[in-house]
């Protein structure tokens, strides 16, 4: 990261986002899944595709896969990434605890204190709600795996 | 470092004018404001002009016998003149107050919406835009075509950010009841050849209405030269407040079509079965109209005038020429739009590596630098050219060469950062 960027910008952009945009994980679309979501941020043209697979129903309904395929910036590249890290392998309710903690840290304008044994990765975009035009980006993911899931969920009932 | 381009206004002493310019921004770097496609800067004869019609002359128009009504009115209705003459109008009574240009569009739309004969637009009629267009000079026409089942038609674009007229005969048809264009585009810089397209439109009895946004603020704006029948733009891209817009009207038409919104000041008599209209421009500005901005507007259009719209195109041509040669010699740098300063406004869009422009613009802040990133509600324009979004610099009268300096570096700032 170049020596003479301000405080505030370092505050962004993170080592753990840069090294998340530079090599995402789970990126690019797989089989099998349960449905398939495309989400945008129409003010930037920021667009993402994703896929979600659970195992199960209602309380015992598991995140087995989630995979994804878009554009974007840096930080919503980077929060996807972190994004399917934390809600693959855990059950639907525990991973929609998580997505609310975020979407918790995000609407907290910089003032709230993020959870690291809740959040992990994804207490570095805690400087990213500071930039009100950015959070939108930072929240493209998360929304968009909430609505998948959402969607089966509703599917099986 | 100092530069001297041929045809450059003095700048030292037009941002003497400008209070924001001398502002400094995340720990003491000057403010580079290179997002003027979105909107100006205000000079202090513009405020001063806001400040002192609210501190002395504050009043209802057309309204009221007293003192104040009567400076108000002398004062909006004087900045009608003001507009009459910088465009060149044969008519105040053509030159119609709207909000914005996206209103002064909607309004023609909307015209033309209840249009009867020989204007109605229906089934097998069609409209005709092009694929540069913002959205405001796309969504009322779809809206349009979507109310009375006329078809929506468009120029393409080549690949090197021009209008594809190639087939403009098949564009532009005995079908097309109207043609709807950007003067110079917000996105790409594109300059129009709107010559050839009001002779098509015109041979075939369409009307041609002209989205002049990026045109009116920029260049010497003559209606009766572009011989189109509505011309749009708007004040705050031109020194002036928001909330004041401009719809350019030939008056038999603003006679003949029906008006939109319905209130006071449009009205000649009313019962309470039915009313009668007044006579344009005011059958079309229901309604108290923004009287401030509009005194504004009148305000940065002296301001423009005292140093020549010639003058001023001549500055941003030549800004635009050293811009373009400094951003090509960027590394990774591509320019989305014409890459010569030729037929061309002072907008340009790039894309930088594979960098997101939100990172890239994200990034130059910091440095103090403000330009423009996303689709510049030209979304279509994006799909064409293939990229999500662009960054884009675009100057004004009081940009500078060492403004293009700094963008140049700034850019190579964000390539160490994300490097």
């Amino acid at each position: 990261m170049g020596a003479n960027a301000g405080m505030k910008l370092d505050s962004m952009y993170q080592e753990i986002i840069l090294d998340h945009y530079r090599n995402p994980h789970h990126k690019g679309l797989r089989d099998p899944f349960d449905t398939e979501v495309h989400h945008v941020n129409p003010t930037c043209g920021d667009e993402v595709t994703l896929r979600v697979k659970l195992d199960g129903t209602g309380a015992d309904a598991k995140v087995v896969d989630v995979s994804y395929e878009g554009h974007g910036c840096s930080i919503s590249q980077a929060s996807a990434s972190v994004m399917t890290d934390l809600v693959i392998g855990r059950t639907v309710v525990d991973a929609l605890k998580v997505q609310e903690e975020f979407l918790h840290l995000m609407q907290s304008k910089g003032q709230a204190e993020p959870d690291e044994d809740v959040l992990e990765d994804a207490v570095a975009f805690a400087g990213v709600s500071k930039f009100p035009a950015r959070v939108k980006c930072a929240l493209l993911g998360w929304m968009a795996w909430r609505d998948a899931t959402t969607q089966v969920m509703e599917g099986q009932k | 470092m100092t530069h001297t381009l041929p045809g450059l206004l003095d700048t030292d002493a037009i941002r003497k004018d400008f209070p924001v310019l001398s502002r400094t921004l995340h720990d003491g770097k000057p403010l580079v404001y290179l997002d003027n496609a979105a909107t100006s800067q205000k000079p202090k004869q513009v405020l001063d002009a806001l400040n002192r019609y609210y501190e002395m002359h504050n009043a209802n128009v057309h309204r009221g016998v007293h003192v104040l009504a009567e400076e108000a009115t002398a004062l909006y209705e004087g900045a009608r003149d003001k507009v009459a003459e910088f465009i060149n109008a044969p008519s105040r009574d053509e030159v119609v107050f709207t909000k914005n240009s996206s209103e002064a569009l909607n309004l023609v739309a909307n015209m033309l919406t209840w249009a009867d004969e020989p204007f109605r637009v229906g089934p097998g009629s069609d409209v005709v835009i092009t694929e540069m267009e913002h959205h405001s000079n796309i969504v009322p026409w779809q809206l349009l075509c979507q109310r009375t089942g006329a078809k929506l038609k468009w120029f393409g674009l080549t690949d090197d950010g021009r209008l594809d007229l190639s087939n403009i005969e098949q564009v532009i048809t005995e079908e097309t009841k109207v043609v709807s264009v950007v003067h110079t585009s917000n996105i790409l810089g594109t300059v129009n050849p709107l010559d050839a397209i009001v002779r098509r439109a015109h041979d075939v009895g369409a009307l041609v209405v002209v989205d002049a946004s990026q045109a009116a603020p920029h260049v010497p704006l003559d209606v009766q030269a572009l011989e189109a029948d509505f011309v749009a733009f708007t004040g705050h891209k031109m020194l002036a407040p928001t909330g004041i817009g401009v719809l350019w009207g030939r008056l038999g038409l603003l006679e003949e079509l029906p008006p939109f919104l319905g209130g006071g000041e449009m009205i000649e008599t009313v019962t309470m079965s039915a009313s009668t209209y007044a006579p344009a421009p005011h059958k079309f500005e229901a309604g108290t109209p923004p009287i401030a901005q509009a005194v504004g507007l009148g305000a940065a259009i002296d301001y423009l005038n005292a140093i020549g719209m010639d003058k001023v195109a001549a500055h941003e041509h030549a800004l635009t020429a050293y811009a373009i040669d400094a951003l090509k010699s960027v590394e990774g740098l591509e320019i989305i739009g014409p890459d010569t300063a030729l037929d061309r406004g002072a907008a340009i869009s790039f894309k930088f590596g594979d960098l997101h422009p939100h990172d890239v613009g994200q990034v130059l802040d910091e440095q103090g630098i403000a330009v423009r990133v996303g689709h510049h509600c030209a979304r279509p324009v994006c799909l064409r050219y293939g990229v999500p979004a662009t960054t884009r610099a675009s100057f004004y009268l009081y940009s500078t060469p060492g403004e293009v300096d700094a963008l140049v570096a700034g850019l190579e700032h964000v390539r160490g950062f994300f490097g």
